[in-house]
């Protein structure tokens, strides 16, 4: 699906192949056509990396157990998708890519010292993982000692720039603004009643979602609650937005809380479909949790939507299916973890090179026309240009695309005025 | 904040915020029954009661597939046969624990701690690999769902009063086990004094295993039941450990009366202050109250009588 792209990044390459003599003997021992084009090792990785004359390694770096499994399971599922394809499809510079995956175990000194691990010992290429900031956080400052990559999928918080951090998720302005736009517009909203679970993202994503509703929409704020993580009784709260009788719930409630908090609204009587909700924090994995018709209705604001209506997407939810099981659902963050080892194929293929420096350097511009979500490009800040769209859950668990921007959504990490 | 509203819309808020506050309660006593036999009366600092929670609240979900797939005209009625089967399937596993492993520690109670935070782990593993990392919603029958219009601004949730029901229910039984019948006599016998109890021909092995079988199995209802309000996931359990233990320790570890008046006392506490301020600033002040409390009552708010 990404042939055209290859192409003219891959030119450069073969005259590099034709310099480097050294590489002969190893071309024709290769067994398959497409992994003759294959550039001396000596001149693709001049930082000792793991990469030989037909491998090039990788690390895997998610929870695969403790309490963040959950999530980061579809993440891992997806980024072996993604190389696995990237292999069949002939490698990146003609080398397979292997993978090391290493468990952070939900613990976020784990992810350091597995970060620190596959840096160190296992001397990676480039790194797929992390999924709360928390774990990033612990892992960024491995990063950036050793000069490592990492491909970070979750939609988070911004105020965040690395060198060595490719950003694959939407940061927070790029998720919430157009939503809070868009139900604004659509439903007249005017007053709103934050709820998240306590902790960075969603008060830094509320912090901006109220400036945008007071200074932008002017609109009122009528409630704006936090609770512990793992709560499981929202009754009082539920309450209190019976007696605001807000026109908009926008709601970052995370993890097993999130069941909580569907299952006591639709409980208490609040009917999802006279009383619009907006959640930056449900995908379709949460759905199999929450249960579809006790979340039916409400609103979504994400990347991407397992029901997306384009040739790519239509390509990748029966490959992912195939691969990890007919049940699976696909959410928005699994696959932003996609678009992890393609975008870092198509960056290594660019720059010509596996050097982490010279991929930071020819990360930005970097597109992905093969992406689920449609069209993607690297920025100069390392997130991704992107589309934010809004989906209303439906009860089969899907969403059904409602509205779309109709450019791409400069992402902005540190944005003016909603600090 | 009350300027902007009409008394009408308050009565209503102030009688849903009541139910609100019992309904809390009910969830509490719920979670807090089954360790309040293992830890209270068996002095066993039961960590893995969260998962023996968990395991009711698989078997529930088993349960509801399995109506689902294969008697869809009984599927209203499942939910009643899931919370026995889970009873029966968290007991088990209960019994075949305390066998295993429990029993070893009877004289060493602070390793029993370890030993069953062990287990958590070990159980919570388990739930990963046979049901997989993802959460499974549990399906409830229709009649289940929804809330009761009492009147036109006063809703009550039914899985509220389901769970307020099922705690009364229960909470009865097990008062009448524990202080009416022979068995729950030897129960408190061989607490009160293992080595006389077996010297009077009290087969203390065997009232061991049953009681903390009782324990479990009542964890395991009480996982069954909060499929209807809460998540299933493997760590799921994880959720309710804290708030147990809160609940139990506060009432006075020995005392059944205890573990009920403090499940009271800390829900209204939670529930009044959550409406009037943020969700984790009520939290705080709860166990700020909580500890002061302890620290002058360090025994609980009901204690057994016994000689120093």
């Amino acid at each position: 699906m990404s042939d055209e792209t290859n192409k003219g990044l891959l030119s450069p390459l073969r005259r590099k192949l034709l310099m480097g003599m050294a590489a002969i003997p190893a071309v024709t021992m290769l067994p398959r056509a497409s992994f003759a084009q294959a550039p001396a090792t000596s001149a693709v990785n001049t930082t000792g990396l793991a990469v030989t004359d037909t491998e090039v390694t990788v690390g895997i770096l998610h929870s695969a157990t403790g309490t963040m499994a959950i999530s980061e399971t579809g993440s891992i599922e997806a980024e072996k998708l993604a190389i696995e394809q990237i292999n069949a499809a002939g490698g990146v510079l003609g080398r397979k890519i292997k993978f090391i995956q290493e468990d952070g175990a939900s613990d976020w000194p784990t992810f350091a010292e597995k970060a620190k691990k596959l840096l160190v010992n296992d001397k990676v290429a480039a790194i797929m993982g992390c999924w709360t900031s928390a774990s990033r956080k612990a892992v960024l400052p491995v990063v950036e000692q050793y000069n490592g990559m990492l491909y970070y999928p979750t939609f988070y918080e911004g105020l965040e720039q690395s060198k060595n951090v490719i950003y694959t998720g939407q940061e927070a302005t790029q998720q919430i603004l157009a939503g809070l736009n868009w139900i604004a517009k659509e439903k007249g909203a005017k007053s709103f009643f934050f709820i998240g679970s306590d902790y960075i993202w969603p008060r830094t994503s509320n912090k901006i979602a109220r400036k945008h509703v007071e200074n932008v929409l002017k609109g009122k704020v009528v409630g704006e609650e936090y609770y512990p993580l793992g709560n499981t009784q929202f009754n009082s709260v539920i309450n209190k937005i019976k007696l605001t009788k807000p026109d908009v719930i926008f709601t970052d409630v995370v993890g097993g809380s999130n069941v909580a908090f569907y299952k006591q609204l639709k409980a208490a009587g609040i009917d999802l479909s006279k009383q619009a909700l907006l959640t930056i924090s449900v995908t379709e994995d949460e759905i199999d949790g929450i249960g579809g018709e006790n979340i039916a209705g409400a609103y979504a604001c994400m990347k991407y939507f397992q029901s997306l209506d384009n040739a790519n997407n239509k390509a990748f939810v029966p490959a992912f299916k195939k691969m990890w099981g007919e049940k699976t659902v696909i959410g928005d963050v699994t696959q932003a973890a996609y678009l992890g080892p393609w975008l870092w194929k198509l960056t290594v293929e660019k720059a010509g090179s596996f050097d982490v420096d010279k991929i930071a350097a020819a990360s930005p511009g970097v597109e992905f026309k093969g992406a689920p979500e449609g069209y993607v490009r690297i920025h100069e800040n390392h997130h991704l240009w992107s589309k934010t769209r809004v989906g209303r859950a439906k009860l089969d668990g899907q969403f059904e695309l409602i509205y779309e921007t109709a450019d791409l959504v400069e992402p902005d990490p540190f944005p003016k005025g909603y600090q | 904040m009350f300027g902007d509203y009409s008394l009408g819309d308050l009565g209503s808020i102030f009688v849903m915020q009541g139910f609100a506050g019992l309904i809390l309660f009910s969830v509490y006593v719920l979670m807090a029954l089954g360790l309040a036999i293992i830890f209270g009366q068996m002095g066993v600092i039961n960590m893995a009661h969260g998962e023996f929670m968990i395991l009711g609240a698989y078997v529930t979900w088993m349960t509801s597939n399995f109506f689902q797939a294969y008697l869809p005209s009984l599927f209203s009625g499942y939910f009643f046969l899931a919370m026995i089967l889970a009873f029966v399937a968290s007991g088990a596993l209960g019994m075949l624990v305390e066998w295993v492993l429990i029993r070893h520690l009877y004289k060493r109670p602070l390793d029993t701690l370890l030993a069953t935070w062990g287990l958590s782990l070990m159980l919570q593993q388990a739930y990963r690999s046979v049901f997989g990392a993802r959460e499974v919603g549990v399906e409830l029958p229709q009649w289940m769902l929804g809330s009761l219009h009492v009147t036109d601004s006063i809703e009550v949730p039914i899985n509220g009063v389901f769970v307020m029901c099922l705690t009364v229910l229960i909470t009865i039984s097990v008062a009448y086990v524990m202080y009416k019948s022979r068995w729950g006599r030897q129960v408190r016998a061989v607490v009160q004094n293992r080595i006389m109890a077996g010297a009077v021909g009290i087969n203390t092995e065997k009232v061991d295993r049953y009681t903390y079988g009782l324990g479990c199995g009542i964890a395991g209802v009480a996982g069954s039941a909060f499929t209807m309000i809460g998540s299933t996931g493997p760590t799921s359990g994880q959720l309710y450990i804290v708030d147990t233990f809160l609940v139990v320790v506060f009432g006075g570890a020995a005392s059944l009366l205890g573990t009920i008046a403090s499940a009271f006392s800390i829900s209204q506490t939670q529930s009044t202050l959550e409406f009037f301020m943020s969700g984790s600033m009520a939290k705080v002040l709860t166990l700020l109250a909580v500890v002061g409390i302890l620290m002058l009552r360090p025994q609980g708010l009901f204690a057994l009588k016994v000689r120093k």
